[in-house]
């Protein structure tokens, strides 16, 4: 499993290795039931804090991408795609609640907001 | 979490110095880097950790136990390496041995002869003609092979080149993986600590100023740049230690997302390295004291 850390990002370290190992996941370069390196191991391998290491393994466990059984380390979960897309609809709904919400308070219409997201959303290709 | 050293409301005072309730906790199986300026403190508390001194008042327990009734007890389990050479100078490494050896329970020679392997050390030369480096590694070796539970360090990286450092702090990796040991270090290069300390624990004259998770720093701080006309009696309080030109100010913020609303776009916000928190707090000085608390 490759994880390159950058000490010059803006992103903490935790969330440089929460991204890549998600990513791991989610291109199913790491299976299901695949054993992740434990903290400690992953801690002295990318040479940072062990600290670092255990906050990215909450985050990922925390959204359902690994587990962990204690003594026995930390392993790849059952990804449920249903269950990812269905997350991942939440997020978007909540951040174009938000950008709504923001358009109100300046007075930008429905059809400047729409013109707007068409705009960005085919730029972005 | 079980706490490894817990210092209660601890005070010790000194002609023209003292520390003030200091309450510190020190986690197990954790690294915990202790930084400060020069003459704030840290040899004292690292002193009163190890018995060397007493308190005037609080309380100091480690492994959750005081040294009024266990302190032979505590003693076994602690190594401590200091920056300066405790050993008999004109002795071999292994008459040293010979000297520490019985005085632990939990000697083990096989411990001993394994990192005098690894660390390279001659075994038939006296100490005298040890480097800086070398005399680091057998303080090391001889706290490693009583099985110390709790490694405490004096400033052991100082004085040492950059490559042996990072030697060190992979020893360190490997020390900390059965999760059973916990490392109290003090330090001044404070780049170390971005490679290997779980918790920092900052002194400033005499008195706590925080412990935090070495990610959480950065989520809560952040060195603020912008126009001095932004810059009144109201907005100086939300910083310590400004540094003002004609060109504009730098300061710290203890509080990055009240800082973020309040001025928004007005102000760059940036990464704060342990010595810009450091450099600050001095400049700060009392002020911070008060806004943190």
């Amino acid at each position: 499993m490759q994880i390159i850390i950058s000490n010059t990002s803006k992103e903490p370290i935790y969330e440089q290795i929460y991204v890549q190992i998600k990513k791991h996941i989610l291109t199913n370069e790491l299976q299901a039931g695949e054993a992740l390196p434990s903290m400690r191991q992953l801690a002295k391998d990318l040479d940072i804090s062990v600290i670092t290491t255990k906050r990215a393994y909450e985050e990922l466990e925390k959204n359902g991408f690994i587990f962990s059984i204690v003594g026995k380390g930390s392993f790849v979960s059952e990804q449920n795609n249903e269950m990812i897309l269905e997350r991942k609809r939440k997020v978007i709904e909540e951040q174009l609640l938000s950008a709504i919400q923001n358009s109100k308070e300046i007075g930008v219409e429905l059809e400047e907001l729409l013109e707007l997201l068409t705009m960005l959303y085919k730029e972005d290709t | 979490m079980e706490n490894v050293i817990e210092l209660q409301n601890v005070n010790k005072a000194f002609k023209g110095f003292e520390l003030k309730d200091l309450s510190i906790s020190v986690k197990k199986g954790f690294v915990t880097g202790f930084i400060g300026g020069n003459g704030v403190g840290k040899s004292t508390t690292i002193k009163l950790i190890l018995n060397l001194l007493q308190p005037d008042s609080g309380d100091v327990s480690v492994f959750g136990l005081n040294y009024k009734k266990h302190e032979k007890e505590i003693k076994q389990r602690i190594g401590f390496v200091f920056d300066h050479n405790v050993f008999y100078e004109h002795i071999t490494l292994s008459d040293m041995k010979k000297i520490i050896k019985p005085a632990y329970k939990n000697w083990d020679d096989g411990i001993f002869h394994q990192y005098v392997n690894l660390f390279e050390l001659p075994l038939k030369k006296s100490i005298k003609t040890f480097s800086k480096g070398m005399m680091m590694k057998a303080s090391l070796a001889f706290a490693l092979s009583h099985r110390a539970e709790l490694i405490i360090m004096d400033e052991p990286t100082s004085g040492l080149d950059p490559i042996f450092r990072r030697e060190l702090l992979d020893i360190l990796h490997d020390i900390m993986q059965d999760g059973e040991k916990t490392i109290f270090f003090s330090t001044h290069i404070t780049t170390d600590l971005d490679r290997i300390a779980d918790y920092i624990t900052f002194i400033h004259n005499g008195q706590h100023i925080f412990t935090k998770e070495h990610y959480k720093i950065e989520e809560d701080y952040a060195i603020v740049k912008g126009e001095t006309n932004l810059l009144d009696r109201d907005t100086e309080q939300e910083f310590i230690g400004i540094r003002k030109s004609n060109h504009g100010f730098e300061a710290l913020t203890t509080n990055k997302q009240r800082t973020a609303n309040l001025f928004g776009d007005m102000v760059i916000l940036e990464k704060p390295t342990l010595e810009d928190i450091m450099l600050y707090t001095k400049k700060g000085n009392d002020n911070y004291v008060k806004s943190y608390s």
